[in-house]
Formats: C-alpha cells, sequence, structure tokens
C-alpha cells in the first residue's frame, strides 16, 4: 500500500488540519453488497454531452493549501473560476494557461490573465522557479505526455498541486471487471473513444511516481460519496478523486 | 473583409436619421490641434533629426475622470487617422470627404456600451508624426523655406511617435494611462508605449503586431516605396501643387490591401469572377476579373486621403521598429521593463503578422514575468481582422479593460 503519505514535521500543522468531513467507508464485507450486484448486472448509459465537472470541492481545498500572495499557475484553468477564487479570496499573482479560445475569452470576462496554449509542447518558456505553485487540477490524465507536464510543474514551480479522477476507485474497478469494458461512473461518463482521459491512472501509481521523482507528498485529499477528507492508505480503491500537493526534494 | 472603399458615395443627407445619434455612438466629433512642439525649440529625432514645429491632430471621447485616471489611449495603424469613433460634422469643409459616408475607422470598438466604453473612459486618438492628417509631416510647411518639406522631412521612427504622444499627455495634465490600445503598427505603438514609459502605462492591448516586422513584411514595404519613387510625377517628393505620383501610390496600395487580407475571404466575396460588364476572357489587361476591380477602386481611393512621402514615412518608421532593443536585442530582457498587464491578440487568418509572431511576444512577455492574457482569434479577415467587428475581439478587450 501507499508507502509515503505525510507526517512531515516541517508541513504547517494548520495546512493538514482536518477541517473535512469524516466519512469512511463501512468495512469489506458489509460494503454495499447491493450496490455491487447493481454495478455488476446493469450497464449505465453513457453521457454523450460533458456534464459539468462540479470540481468545487477542489477549489475549496486548493484555496485553503495556497497562502496568500504567492504566485500560481494553473495549467489548463479553463475559465479561470479557480483563479479568480484565489485572486480574490488569497490576493495571489495568478496566470492562467488554456487551449480552449472560449474559456480564455470567460477568463479575461473574469479578471484572470490566461495564455493560450497548448499544454502538450511543455512549459519551455518559463525559466525555472516562476511560480511558487503550479496546478494541475483534473488535467493531468488528459496530457499525451503526463510525466513530461509532471516534470515541468516541479521546475517551474516549487510546489504542485495535482487532483485525478482515481481508476482503482471500487465502483470503477466493478464496473471493469463486471462488463469488460471500459468502466462508465457518474464522473467517467464518456466512451473510451469521446474521452478526454487518454492517460488513466490510479492514486497508487502517482504514489509510484512520486517515489521515482525528486517529489515528496506534503498533503493529500480524497473525495468519494460526496465527502472531502485527509487521504489514507486504503484511498486507492476508496477515493473517486484525489487532490496531492507535491514539492520537489 | 472586404467592404465599399471611401468615398464611394455621395454624403448621407443629415437630419433625424443622423447616424450619430444612434444608440453606441459616440456622436459628432471635432478634431483638435495642438502646437506641442515649438519652432525655438525643435524635438531631437531618434534618428537624430530634429523638427519644429509640430502640431498634432487629435480626438477625443468621453469625460476625463476628476483623477484623471481613466485614460484609454487608442493608437492608430499605418494609413489611419485620429478620426477613431463617431462622425466628422466638418468632413467636406476639412477637404475629407470620405468621412462624411463612414464613421471613425474603430467606431464598432469605442462609444457609449462598446468595448472601450466612453460612458467609463477617457478615449484619446491623435495622428502620428510623418502622417498626414493634421499631425506635421512631409505635405506640412518647412518653416525654413516656406513650402512644404517632401523628402527634406526628417526620418522618423515608432519611439518617436510615443515620445510625441507622451508630450500630448503631459499638455493635457495626463500622467498614467488607464490603457493603451491598437492593433498592427498601433499595436506596436502600444507595445513601444509600455517599453518606453512603463510608469504611465497600465494596461496595454497589442493586436495583430509583433516586436518587428519579418523580411517579409520590410518586403512588402519595399515594393509599395518602389511603386512611389518610380511614379514619373513623384519629383523627388516635390509633387505638391502639381501633378500627383497617383498611379504609385495606388500600386503601393493595391499591393498592401492584398497583404491585409486573407486569401479565403478574397475568394469567397471575389473569386474567379469577372468584372461586371465584362464580355469574356481576352479583353485585355485592364480589369477583368472582379478582385482586379476591386483592388483598382481601393488603389483609387487611397490616393484621394493619403499623402505618397507620408507613405514612405511611416513604412519605414514601421521597418524600422525593434522591441527587442530595450533589451539589448533580447525581447524577453526587454519586456522585463514594463508594468503593464498585457492583453495580446492574433488572428487566426493573418498571415502579414501571423500568429506565431504575436504568440512569441506573449511568450517573452510571460518569461520575463509579466501578466499576460494571449488569444488567437479565430478570423477570415486576415491582418485587418482587428478593424472589423467580432463579439470575440470586443469582449476580450471590454473584459480586460475591466480588471
Amino acid at each position: 500500500m501507499p508507502p509515503s503519505l505525510p507526517h512531515d514535521p516541517r508541513i504547517d500543522p494548520g495546512l493538514l488540519a482536518e477541517r473535512d468531513v469524516e466519512r469512511l467507508p463501512p468495512g469489506l464485507f458489509e460494503w454495499r453488497v447491493a450496490e455491487v450486484v447493481q454495478i455488476a448486472s446493469t450497464r449505465r448509459e453513457r453521457g454523450h454531452a460533458r456534464p459539468a465537472a462540479n470540481l468545487r470541492w477542489q477549489d475549496d481545498v486548493i484555496v485553503r493549501e495556497i497562502q496568500p500572495g504567492v504566485r500560481v499557475l494553473d495549467l489548463g484553468c479553463g475559465n479561470g473560476q479557480l483563479l479568480e477564487r484565489l485572486q480574490r479570496e488569497r490576493q495571489i499573482r495568478g496566470q492562467g494557461i488554456e487551449i480552449d479560445a472560449t474559456a480564455v475569452l470567460t477568463a479575461t470576462t473574469r479578471g484572470v490573465s490566461v495564455f493560450q496554449a497548448d499544454l502538450s509542447q511543455g512549459l519551455s518558456w518559463f525559466p525555472d522557479d516562476s511560480f511558487d505553485v503550479v496546478v494541475l487540477e483534473e488535467t493531468l490524465q488528459t496530457l499525451a505526455q503526463p510525466r513530461l507536464m509532471l516534470g515541468e510543474m516541479l521546475r517551474v514551480g516549487r510546489r504542485g498541486i495535482v487532483s485525478f479522477p482515481n481508476f482503482a476507485h471500487w465502483r470503477v474497478v466493478v464496473d471493469l471487471v463486471a462488463h469488460g469494458r471500459m468502466p462508465v461512473t457518474e464522473r467517467l461518463p464518456y466512451h473510451w473513444y469521446d474521452s478526454d482521459n487518454i492517460h488513466p491512472f490510479t492514486l497508487q501509481d502517482f504514489l509510484d511516481w512520486v517515489d521515482t521523482s525528486n517529489a515528496r507528498i506534503v498533503a493529500g485529499h480524497s473525495f468519494s460519496d460526496g465527502a472531502v477528507r485527509a487521504l489514507r492508505p486504503e484511498d486507492n480503491l476508496h477515493a473517486e478523486e484525489v487532490l496531492v500537493v507535491v514539492e520537489r526534494t | 473583409m472586404i467592404v465599399e472603399a471611401h468615398g464611394s458615395h455621395s454624403p448621407r443627407p443629415l437630419g433625424v436619421s443622423d447616424p450619430a445619434l444612434k444608440e453606441g455612438s459616440v456622436g459628432w466629433t471635432r478634431p483638435k490641434t495642438i502646437r506641442l512642439v515649438s519652432a525655438e525649440t525643435p524635438m531631437t529625432l531618434e534618428l537624430g533629426g530634429r523638427i519644429g514645429p509640430v502640431d498634432v491632430e487629435y480626438e477625443t471621447y468621453g469625460v476625463l475622470s476628476e483623477a484623471r485616471d481613466n485614460v484609454v489611449f487608442v493608437a492608430h495603424a499605418l494609413s489611419g487617422d485620429a478620426h477613431a469613433a463617431g462622425w466628422d460634422r466638418e468632413a467636406q469643409g476639412a477637404g475629407r470627404p470620405w468621412r462624411a459616408t463612414s464613421p471613425g475607422w474603430w467606431d464598432f470598438m469605442i462609444g457609449p456600451g462598446k468595448a472601450i466604453d466612453t460612458t467609463k473612459y477617457f478615449v484619446i486618438c491623435p495622428n502620428v508624426l510623418g502622417s498626414c492628417y493634421g499631425t506635421t509631416g512631409p505635405s506640412s510647411p518647412d518653416p525654413t523655406t516656406g513650402t512644404p518639406y517632401g523628402l527634406r522631412f526628417p526620418k522618423v521612427t515608432i519611439g518617436d511617435w510615443v515620445d510625441l504622444h507622451a508630450r500630448l499627455l503631459d499638455a493635457l495634465g495626463i500622467e498614467r494611462l488607464w490603457a493603451v490600445v491598437g492593433g498592427s503598427v498601433g499595436g506596436q505603438q502600444a507595445l513601444e508605449m509600455a517599453l518606453r514609459f512603463p510608469d504611465r502605462v497600465a494596461r496595454a492591448v497589442v493586436m495583430s503586431a509583433s516586436t518587428r516586422l519579418s523580411a517579409q513584411g520590410l518586403s512588402f514595404n519595399a515594393v509599395g516605396r518602389t511603386c512611389i519613387l518610380a511614379d514619373p510625377n513623384f519629383a523627388g517628393g516635390d509633387y505638391y501643387g502639381g501633378k500627383l505620383p497617383a498611379s504609385g501610390l495606388a500600386s503601393a496600395r493595391m499591393l498592401a490591401h492584398i497583404t491585409y487580407l486573407a486569401d479565403g475571404d478574397m475568394h469567397e466575396k471575389l473569386g474567379r469572377r469577372l468584372q461586371a460588364g465584362t464580355s469574356g476572357p481576352g479583353e485585355g489587361f485592364g480589369n477583368e476579373f472582379a478582385v482586379e476591380g476591386y483592388l483598382d477602386q481601393q488603389g483609387r481611393s487611397f490616393v484621394e486621403r493619403f499623402d505618397a512621402n507620408s507613405y514612405l514615412y511611416v513604412t519605414r518608421a514601421m521597418d524600422y521598429y525593434d522591441a527587442s532593443v530595450w533589451g539589448g536585442g533580447d525581447v524577453t530582457e526587454a519586456c522585463r521593463r514594463m508594468k503593464a498587464r498585457m492583453l495580446i491578440l492574433s488572428f487566426a487568418s493573418d498571415w502579414l503578422c501571423p500568429p506565431e509572431s504575436c504568440r512569441a511576444l506573449a511568450l517573452a512577455l510571460i518569461k520575463s514575468g509579466g501578466k499576460v492574457t494571449y488569444a488567437n482569434v479565430p478570423s477570415q479577415d486576415g491582418h485587418d481582422s482587428f478593424l472589423f467587428a467580432s463579439e470575440m475581439t470586443e469582449r476580450m478587450v471590454s473584459g480586460f479593460l475591466s480588471f
């Protein structure tokens, strides 16, 4: 199970203080047998339209994780909602990167600076340490070269905040095992050929990357069944979504 | 976008249907002229020349706030003028009949409720040094002879324009700009103003412009000037009062106009159609194709409203411009001077100043630590896209200006 979850004395305890709702899933055996049976016996309708991703919990956590006045780069910032909040609530100096012109326009009308660009080429134009924090909110699994971007994230910034859907969540696993097809859940509603998620990975995959990189985890949060809590070792199976703060070592 | 040329209609009758009374218009405008440099203490120019007196024609729209902190400076492009918005009531009398049938060149952008909202901002737009719309230029009288300067007018640069515009702001008691906005050479002026006077510019909007012309851009300017210089009526620039080098200037404009358009748009609007009244191929070497007639009309109408010597001087100023000199040849170093928040817009169909070159400027800015918004606006209108109403351009500008 995950080797290195955070107990670092250098971390501000306030940063990790548990403000989140505590809700652990029940034991494995009594564990929603009915739901497992239901997932295994019915195939969900695949979504066609892209639902508005509810990133509110992640935004909330990121706002808490970011110190006032720092320089923040948001990769794949979409319409600038997070940066606008950070500018307002944390007085950060923000810069976004986004590929979609309409999203750039919306961000501009919010007072957020966004550079329209494709992240697939990396961030070579930024010198080392241009930012204090680099955010990859639900973006990493959509990139052609995730490892390149993770390296760039920790070159350009000292800290990175990475959030992603955890493809080892039990509903996803059950769906895959039962149907033998790429899983469909509420959070992952697309056909494999329509999905932006071209690099699905799990929490454990991410922790493996941390172990082989010049990075360490300084904070982690998971989201499942509508609740946010501190990341735990068993979360590879229990977390629907994960948000991890990493730091260059 | 291919539009009717200036001056092709008779003046619209004025009255209850006054276009200037339409909602969103700044209304009737009146150019102002101010002497910024006296004959006694001439202005020293970047390339060593001296000029004085210098008058500048400018227009303003909106109301200057008490704190004088709501000023948006609009910089015009190569053949533009100070008449950026609204309708010029004195157009006919002032010898500018083309203005009677069309509003200022950025009328869709500037006005009450528009992207550059004149209920919020005080807009200033001056004509540049060396041009021919009221600001001193080669067609102005040389005080030593009393006759037009012609080619005795000193060489000017975009830096000189910006220096002169700073004098205009001084004269109007404006210390700091809310924003400077421009497209093409106007975009380069906006960039230069943010570089030259970092403490006077809070925001800059640069459209369809990069840090310097490419070899291709220099080439088009060179061919245009060659057309003018080769015109037998050019007479070393001393053609005032005689026959004008009309064919040279028209040819220069025809060439330049092609570079402002996009092939897709030209093909769609004009294609390979023959001119109305042309019986078929083989008539000769005049205007057989519709596109030839269109360009011919562009050239002719330009001759009615622009001075050939000014064309030489203004294109040369474009040629000389290179923003990287502020960083010893390095654009990123240059950008470190700037304190303005920047909005860079490129247009997808612009091949004269292609999106990559605008993007390179935006990258240099971001590399230097600046706050930059960059977007490539979908468009079919080529380099001139910034001159045509587009929801995305307008919303980008209004959004950027409100923060």
